[in-house]
């Protein structure tokens, strides 16, 4: 097991290679669809990025007492910010992107470029995910509804898995070719 | 019926926070079979940490509570309307109380419903059935995985698959490889040859109502569903697509007539979050078996 702790700077994310398990102790900022799309198009984030975590997830967060409680936290399926993220992540050196399900070319020719890594969260944990969250230090863009905002959670140990690394290499396309090879042997 | 919807509500919070035994063992027996500090072994075993974490804080396993589907078969002389109407109550008393999601979107506004009421939610099936007693079952089904699912149109020349079990063989394999690393895997499949577009699908879905260790009754079938089971976890795809040994977890098939000019075979994929759970009720109203 690998720790990945804040200050993500690009020596210790050029160092991670895919496969590497790792537990990730820092901030995360939540974005799923309608951030991805603000940022793209321009729009000035409200919290400084810079060297910074993405988390594409839409959670459950609900005020007791007066304070944030994160009651579910997986990830949601990253495919959909294929579009904006290569440019998010140049825009910003963001230095990781948390989700589900893997990204695509553009994507990963950016985490090259910039040294920023792909880490896959496990889809549906969001009982052990919700754990890993130590604290909520605030919400921006609330406007976009609860699920769509961007969170700041201190997390602790997050588990992930280094699917896609800043040297060009993807678990998701390494799998699929090697999957569709045995399919031959099959049919 | 008295009761009925505190029964309900006791329903949905237990599919919600715990998976049935059936499920729970074909899980902790693979993430045995996974190559130790593998990848895979490292999915499957946060995997059995999250069930086990759920049923303990009665919380939802996954955030996304899904579909929510319910499936009942009573005698002649069931309220089927009052039924409707507990089970309504039942799921916003849920929404309410953190079990399930604010999961319901107006299709044309884009508004959430904000307690999983309205058209076609929540969805129930029923049958009558002879004798007194009430079966009623629920299935939460997420939409990650509702979205991989597929229909096929045999003959389909892109992977040679023509109108007979081969073919049929042939379109679900390259389901398996299509949905990897999306809908969560492993995962299990309900699977419905024949029928038309609607009842096909409605029949794969029916599928995942059986029991991951029972054996289909009808011999070529029982021999697809194993065979499906032993090749897709032959293409190593994984949990989570990480590469492993557990691609799919069960393969459960049914076959229903077709016209002679149409062959479906629909499929829905369900995630490892495999949420189903029923009970039996008497004729006065009570619990008398919980039925996974
Ligand atoms: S596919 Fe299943 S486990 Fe994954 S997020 Fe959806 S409901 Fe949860």
């Amino acid at each position: 097991m690998i720790q990945l702790v804040e200050p993500y700077t690009e020596d210790k994310i050029r160092a991670l290679k895919m496969g590497d398990m790792v537990h990730l102790s820092g901030m995360v900022y939540t974005g799923r669809d309608a951030v991805h799309k603000f940022l793209h198009e321009g729009g000035k984030p409200p919290v400084d990025l810079t060297n910074q975590i993405i988390y594409h997830c839409g959670p459950v967060v609900i005020k007791e007492k007066g304070k944030w409680v994160v009651k579910a936290a997986g990830p949601t399926t990253s495919a959909r910010e294929e579009p904006y993220q290569g440019h998010i992540i140049e825009k910003f050196s963001i230095r990781a992107v948390i989700g589900k399900g893997g990204m695509g070319p553009k994507t990963l020719e950016a985490c090259k470029k910039v040294g920023c890594i792909y880490l896959h969260a496990i889809g549906g944990a969001a009982q052990v995910l919700a754990e890993c969250v130590t604290g909520v230090l605030g919400v921006y863009l609330e406007e976009f509804g609860s699920p769509e905002a961007i969170w700041a959670f201190r997390v602790r140990d997050f588990p992930a898995v280094v699917t896609m690394d800043s040297h060009g290499n993807s678990l998701h396309a390494a799998v699929l070719e090697q999957s569709r090879e045995q399919l031959k042997q099959l049919v | 019926m008295r009761n009925l919807k505190a029964n309900l509500l006791e329903l949905v919070r237990r599919t919600s926070a715990e998976l049935p035994d059936d499920v729970v063992n074909v899980i902790a027996r693979s993430a045995r079979q996974e190559q130790e500090g593998s990848n895979a072994q490292y999915a499957m075993n946060i995997i059995v940490n999250n069930i086990d974490l759920a049923k303990l804080k009665s919380q939802p396993l996954c955030q996304d509570t899904g579909s929510i589907l319910f499936f009942v078969k009573a005698p002649r002389a069931f309220d089927q309307l009052a039924f409707e109407k507990a089970a309504r109550e039942a799921v916003a008393e849920a929404t309410a109380k953190g079990y399930l999601r604010q999961n319901s979107v107006d299709s044309i506004t884009g508004k959430n419903t904000g307690n999983n009421l309205g058209p076609g939610s929540p969805s129930i099936h029923s049958h009558q059935q002879r004798g007194s007693r009430v079966d009623v079952r629920l299935i939460l089904k997420g939409g990650g995985c509702e979205n991989v699912g597929a229909q096929y149109s045999l003959p389909d020349v892109r992977v040679n698959a023509n109108r007979d079990v081969d073919g049929v063989r042939r379109v679900i394999l390259d389901a398996v490889i299509q949905t990897q690393g999306k809908g969560c895997g492993p995962g299990i499949l309900g699977v419905c040859i024949g029928g038309d577009r609607a009842t096909s699908y409605l029949h794969s879905k029916e599928q995942l109502l059986r029991t991951m260790d029972d054996v289909n009754p009808d011999p070529t079938l029982a021999a697809l569903e194993k065979d499906i089971v032993v090749s897709a976890n032959k293409l190593g795809i994984g949990p989570m697509g990480f590469g492993g040994a557990t691609t799919l977890l069960g393969c459960k098939i049914g076959a229903l007539n077709r016209l002679p000019a149409s062959y479906f075979v629909s499929i829905s994929y369900m995630c490892w979050a495999y949420r189903r759970q029923g009970f039996v009720l008497n004729d006065g109203g009570k619990i008398v078996e919980w039925l996974y």
